[in-house]
């Protein structure tokens, strides 16, 4: 049996603050374009695995539905969550269950429907993705968790507002080219500083936006991976790691230690350092993660991430491009779909594809996907 | 009574560490230490991991604190939409005792300076609710 896996096909949809249709035609979306062109039908994939963050779900137990729409009834169907790192959850999971011998091509789908929910509603949820105990009572949320990592790393190293304000201005750039992105409009340094703000020290355009979105990966057993695919893209290091819910139970409040620790996991499988990566897609879901992430994953020493966005060494012709496709920031952050579209930008990458914004001669790829304020950590690397 | 009255918004009430609610009413905050192996743990556990005790102490929190970080909180979520501005704070205790809260309000963000020196102390909200904030010390 061959031990290699291999992604074959990569789809997501248009991301969107509201798509207009229903989550098993949003899903359809994403799903039409990873299978497209293959030589394998639906008849090939012997089991799905949907991913999404169920408290934003009306469809209780999704994982069903979508396996009947996309008529893969009988094959089993299975459900996995890790908030917005579901999908590169679901990878690792499509992974080890062709490695273990018992699939052999695994369709990994991504879905939220944001629009189902006010905004207040969302932000409800996401307060209680803290412990409900200790800290939901007290207003906590997605960015306020995140605004205290940006204080921190300011008060350690003088990491400043305007250095945060840098990395949205360079996604915003590659949003603009993207036509699946949510947000296609290019902000200056100008607009991000003077938008109001929402949780100091973040303000609006420090954020991503909830929305609408899916994706698809289809995951494949390396003998059938060289048959059907003209381009393979295999996966050669996987990471993951948590940390607690809790802020307090936190040991450093300038890095992500899920991060870190899910980073060395897939370094080391990979054989690679992070010097040896040619593009890479990172949890921005706001400029701050982009810069713990810098660090966190070894691009820059802890203290400095800042100085690879001031030099501009994150753009397509810099030392180490992050986000050319316009990271959460631009096409906006439906939390299940998020992984499967970071893995998408990377599978395009690799295969010469990405036309809008391509990394000349890239290689070699990671993904970094993290679910709650630094609670879940993935890291996928891939290799041409 | 458990936790039905704590902070702004509660999710849930029962909790072997309920106590923590009725020494907030007694003007203390608390938390614990496992009677077995001492360990010390914030939020307060009875049951503790590292030696399967299902047995703690409490001990209050009464010396100074130190800020690590900060936030000013513009926008709440459902529930907290007259809240805000509210400021979430993480304070170190001794020996490394990590803690999550707000920020009293007669602190003025543009007075919070980090590493200034805190206290923890419990405090009566509107419609007979409780929670306990760090103040000046």
């Amino acid at each position: 049996m061959d031990e290699d896996v291999a992604i074959i096909g990569v789809g997501q949809s248009v991301f969107a603050r509201k798509c207009g249709v229903s989550v098993r035609e949003l899903c359809f979306q994403a799903y039409k374009e990873a299978m497209e062109g293959l030589d394998i039908t639906r008849d090939d994939i012997d089991a799905s695995i949907t991913c999404s963050a169920p408290e934003y779900d009306k469809q209780r137990t999704p994982s069903g539905l979508i396996s009947e729409y996309l008529e893969l009834t009988p094959k089993p169907a299975f459900y996995v969550e890790s908030v917005c790192s579901s999908s590169s959850t679901g990878v690792r999971i499509a992974w080890s269950l062709i490695r273990s011998g018992l699939h052999k091509v695994i369709a990994v789908i991504g879905f939220q429907k944001m629009s189902e929910l006010t905004s207040r509603e969302a932000a409800e949820r996401m307060g209680r993705g803290g412990d409900i105990i200790w800290e939901s009572p007290f207003g906590v949320t997605m960015p306020a968790g995140y605004a205290m990592y940006a204080r921190a790393h300011m008060a350690k190293y003088g990491t400043t507002e305007e250095q945060l304000a840098r990395v949205r201005v360079k996604n915003s750039s590659y949003g603009a080219r993207n036509p699946k992105a949510n947000y296609r409009k290019e902000l200056s340094l100008d607009d991000v500083m003077n938008s109001n703000v929402i949780t100091s020290p973040l303000k609006m355009f420090d954020c991503c936006a909830n929305c609408d979105g899916s994706s698809t990966v289809i995951v494949a057993r390396g003998d059938i991976a060289k048959r059907v695919s003209k381009t393979p893209i295999w996966v050669v290091g996987l990471g993951a790691a948590t940390d607690t819910m809790t802020m307090s139970g936190r040991k450093s409040l300038t890095g992500l230690e899920c991060s870190q620790e899910a980073g060395k996991q897939a370094y080391e499988m990979a054989g690679l350092k992070p010097e040896d990566i040619d593009v890479a897609e990172v949890h921005d879901c706001f400029t701050v993660s982009e810069i713990l992430a810098y660090e966190d994953l070894g691009f820059a020493k802890p203290g400095e991430g800042p100085g690879l966005i001031d030099d501009k060494e994150t753009y397509v012709d810099g030392r180490i491009p992050v986000n050319v496709d316009g990271g959460l920031l631009s096409k906006g952050h439906p939390i299940g779909a998020t992984g499967g579209s970071q893995i998408r930008t990377i599978v395009r990458q690799l295969r010469g594809e990405a036309t809008e914004a391509q990394v000349k001669g890239a290689e070699v790829g990671l993904v970094h996907n993290v679910g709650g304020v630094g609670q879940y950590g993935n890291v996928t690397i891939l290799r041409r | 009574m458990g936790f039905e009255n704590f902070g702004t918004v509660s999710f849930t009430a029962e909790a072997k560490v309920s106590d923590f609610v009725t020494y907030l009413e007694q003007g203390k905050v608390m938390t614990t230490r496992c009677k077995n192996c001492g360990a010390k743990y914030f939020p307060p556990q009875m049951d503790c991991p590292r030696c399967l005790g299902t047995e703690a102490e409490w001990f209050e929190l009464k010396e100074k604190g130190k800020l690590i970080t900060y936030t000013t909180v513009q926008y709440g979520p459902s529930g907290f939409e007259d809240d805000a501005p509210y400021t979430l704070v993480i304070v170190d205790f001794a020996d490394g005792l990590r803690t999550f809260g707000r920020l009293s309000r007669d602190i003025k963000e543009s007075d919070i300076i980090i590493g200034m020196e805190l206290k923890a102390a419990p405090v009566k909200q509107a419609n007979d609710r409780i929670s306990y904030e760090f103040q000046k010390a």
